[in-house]
């Protein structure tokens, strides 16, 4: 096993490397830092001179891949490439395009986007399950079609409406929690308690309606008929034996989405103005501050590979009949 | 009046797709196997209730995707400096012929937000009242009348109530006579004549046991006859849904997102669908390198978060729109492209799910005894790839093309609430939103824009799925596609 995952995380290097060169073409070829700065500086006044300084105040004045100045190593490290993009790789990101430093920015904002994150997914995940093994208990009832009616609905109802909806409830209307703002500490309960609410709603639909097809495609199979064979009740059945085995697929598929936690929700955390990635990613996009978007991008990428291989390790923990070699 | 056709790019794909639809269909009425999981669909009530609601959603969007611009009156046009004797010259807005159809209520603008059916603007204002002869008069703070939202009642207090039942009424009035001629005439169009006449036939409409539910398609039909036919009468008179803040019917906003919304959930799976096809089917049909260099390349493109990839590609084309503004002459044109970028940028970081899935199957697929038959007799690779194995898994990409739709209306609408979605002159649900959103903290709160978007979305959405539930069903209850939206769905949570 340890060979199969040495041998993914290479491959993950490799894609990395893909990642890499495919955001240094949008970034730096298809715009060349001439236009991100007429961007910036407003397109129809603007000087030779003023975009000039603007590159060489960001370090973007040197040739992209080649620098025929420089002498030795210095004619690949010198350049664009090597100073915005390969530096990445040892996670030092630079400034960002108002100057300040994008790593020390990550390492702070990082906390209030897990700490709205990590509980949305726990209890999302939980009262899914919950509900998608209720439906699957009781298929083919009353219980089990308006169920399933319901998850249709919320899942056709988009999530800024929860969001705005929520807000107008529960922090306008009967004012129980502010509608948005962050603080550190304990105090920041008050202001969670809402989005977090807001996104396990929000996820209940479609997750609750997937998890049940898994549910039922287990109850549908022959060991569960022969469970039945035995004369075993019909909740033991479902509670020992499908759960069991409908956790297999439940759980591996939710591990993918473990270290994109880090990254925040872009809509809730702007929506409730809580200051983690997700708002920071935002207002970078909005204000086309090239250098952050950059970095995210890049940091999406990581996590997402990690989770990649985070998924085909918990297979051959959770399921023994995996082998991979 | 002469007029100047504009295709703009999004309508020349939109008239492709109905073509394929076209194509699609009759294909599908010569091939029994294939009629055989369409007709279980056409057995499903709420597949077919779904349908009738999508039906009206969608020529609400064909109407308004053919566009033309108006010749100017000379006189105009001589103002504009373009009148040279012979030459006519044409309104540089582009218009559609549901702006056309909509003239009475988009060409009536009040000055800015109307709560639904009021009579007097939202807001107060200061007005002047003319003074006795000559002095200047009183300044008055009170809700001024609307320019055209019941303009035509002398005493609103008294009248608004009585007009606006009495419209509603002989709008639902006039919708029962409406409801009975379109059943009749769909009913006739799918049925021979001899069932017409049977009354075993009607009887078992009215029990709900014929095959194709007639008794839900109809009911359907009805609730939204009622619903729409008031509703027409009252947008006579009235902003039946209010104004928004520059004082534009919502009505008319929410009908031209439909549009948006739909370009949005099928182009966007129609554009990369041909590469997601060739290379699923080639990846997993030559294995080797082939399959190694497309799991890498759809293995680097997912890992690049979507709503990241999304922002950046947009970012790239703003930048591009503002270097080379000589491309873009009308603002239409400018939005239909950003349109059209942004279905193709979704579409690159959503081909990737069916793919992989095309791949599996296309892996299962080649093992299996005609395939391999066709090896033996020399069949060449690429003719195997097209003849034996595409047909095969077109179940799985149709599954997969109604599956993505309403996934992808929805993030539409997140998409511009984060700034890199349709481009802001757009109509669309996300702007609307968007817009509302701002004025959620006014006191009483602006809440119509919202409601507007929330219906014609929910009603859209849930149509589709419905549909496409009904669509997977009967096609392969056990493709577990449907998971592909879900990356999307991450940008919503």
């Amino acid at each position: 096993m340890y060979a199969y995952i040495v041998r993914r995380a290479i491959y993950a290097v490799f894609i990395l490397i893909g990642v890499n060169l495919i955001t240094f073409a949008l970034f730096f070829k298809v715009n060349t830092p001439d236009d991100i700065a007429r961007l910036q500086l407003g397109v129809k006044y603007v000087t030779p001179e003023a975009i000039a300084k603007w590159k060489a105040d960001r370090g973007y004045d040197k040739p992209l891949l080649y620098n025929e100045k420089a002498q030795g190593w210095h004619q690949f490290t010198d350049t664009i490439y090597f100073e915005k993009s390969v530096e990445m790789f040892r996670f030092n990101f630079g400034q960002s395009d108002d100057g300040r430093d994008i790593a020390y920015e990550i390492s702070l904002r990082m906390w209030p986007s897990l700490a709205l994150a990590v509980p949305v997914f726990l209890v999302g995940l939980a009262l899914q399950i919950t509900f998608a093994l209720m439906m699957a208990f009781f298929r083919a009832t009353y219980l089990d079609f308006w169920g399933v009616v319901l998850c249709v609905v919320m899942m056709s109802i988009s999530g800024l409406f929860y969001i705005i909806g929520g807000q107008y409830l529960i922090s306008k209307l009967w004012n129980l929690v502010p509608i948005s703002g962050y603080a550190a500490g304990f105090d920041a309960l008050k202001f969670l308690a809402l989005p977090v609410a807001v996104g396990v709603i929000g996820g209940i639909g479609s997750g609750a309606r997937w998890y049940r097809t898994i549910f039922l495609e287990e109850v549908g199979k022959d060991y569960v008929r022969t469970a039945r064979a035995k004369g075993l009740s019909e909740v033991v059945v479902f509670f020992r034996h499908v759960l069991r085995n409908a956790m297999i697929p439940i759980l591996t598929g939710a591990v993918v989405a473990i270290p994109l936690l880090f990254m925040g929700s872009l809509v809730a955390e702007s929506f409730f103005g809580i200051p983690g990635l997700g708002s920071y990613t935002i207002e970078a996009i909005q204000a086309q501050d090239f250098a952050v978007v950059r970095s995210m991008v890049f940091i999406g990428s990581v996590l997402y590979i990690l989770g990649l291989l985070l998924t085909d390790i918990s297979y051959t923990l959770v399921d023994p009949r995996v082998r991979f070699d | 009046m002469p007029i100047l056709p504009v295709i703009l790019w999004t309508d020349a794909l939109i008239y492709l797709l109905l073509a394929v639809v076209a194509g699609f269909v009759w294909y599908v009425r010569r091939h029994a196997h294939l009629r055989a999981p369409w007709w279980r669909v056409a057995q499903t009530p709420a597949a077919m209730s779904a349908l009738v609601v999508l039906a009206l959603f969608i020529s609400v969007g064909l109407l308004d995707s053919v566009h033309f611009r108006l010749a100017l009156p000379a006189a105009q046009a001589a103002q504009a400096g373009k009148a040279v004797s012979r030459d006519v010259a044409y309104a540089v807005e582009v218009k559609s012929l549901l702006d056309v159809l909509l003239a009475s209520i988009a060409n009536r603008p009040e000055r800015t937000y109307s709560a639904p059916l009021a009579t007097h603007a939202y807001a107060r204002e200061t007005l002047d009242l003319p003074g006795a002869d000559g002095k200047p008069g009183k300044q008055l703070r009170t809700y001024p009348r609307l320019a055209y939202g019941g303009a035509h009642l002398r005493d609103p207090e008294r009248d608004w109530k009585a007009d606006v039942l009495l419209t509603g009424f002989r709008g639902v009035a006039l919708a029962l006579p409406l409801w009975l001629l379109l059943s009749l005439a769909l009913v006739a169009a799918c049925n021979s004549p001899e069932r017409l006449a049977s009354r075993d036939f009607w009887h078992a409409v009215w029990r709900g046991r014929t095959a194709v539910p007639w008794r839900a398609i109809l009911i359907t039909l009805a609730l939204l006859l009622l619903l729409a036919v008031p509703m027409i009468l009252l947008s006579l008179d009235y902003h039946v849904l209010g104004t928004d803040k520059v004082g534009l019917d919502v009505l008319y906003l929410s009908l031209k997102s439909v549009r948006t919304a739909l370009v949005i959930g099928t182009l966007t799976t129609l554009v990369m669908l041909p590469f997601s096809v060739l290379l699923g089917i080639m990846a997993g049909y030559l294995r080797g390198v082939v399959d190694d260099l497309i799991q890498y390349f759809y293995t680097t493109l997912n890992s690049i978060p979507g709503v990241l990839l999304i922002a950046a590609a947009v970012l790239v084309l703003q930048v591009y729109i503002e270097t080379h503004p000589d491309l873009f002459p009308t603002s239409a044109q400018r939005a239909d492209f950003r349109l059209l970028w942004l279905c193709i940028i979704l579409g690159i970081t959503s081909w990737t799910g069916l793919c992989r899935l095309l791949r599996g199957e296309a892996l299962k697929l080649r093992e299996l005894e005609y395939v391999q038959a066709a090896q033996a007799f020399g069949v060449s690779e690429w003719r195997i790839m097209m003849r034996h194995i595409l047909p095969n898994l077109m179940h799985i990409v149709l599954i997969s093309v109604v599956m993505d739709f309403s996934g992808l209306v929805l993030a539409e609408a997140v998409l511009s609430y984060v700034g890199v979605g349709v481009d802001p002159s757009m109509i669309s649900f996300g702007t609307m939103i968007n817009a509302a959103r701002l004025e959620m903290g006014r006191e009483p709160m602006v809440w119509w824009s919202l409601a507007s978007a929330f219906a014609f979305m929910l009603a859209l959405v849930l149509a589709a799925n419905l549909f496409a539930d009904a669509v997977r069903d009967a096609f392969d209850p056990r493709v577990r596609v449907g998971n592909g939206g879900r990356r999307l769905a991450e940008v919503e949570s």
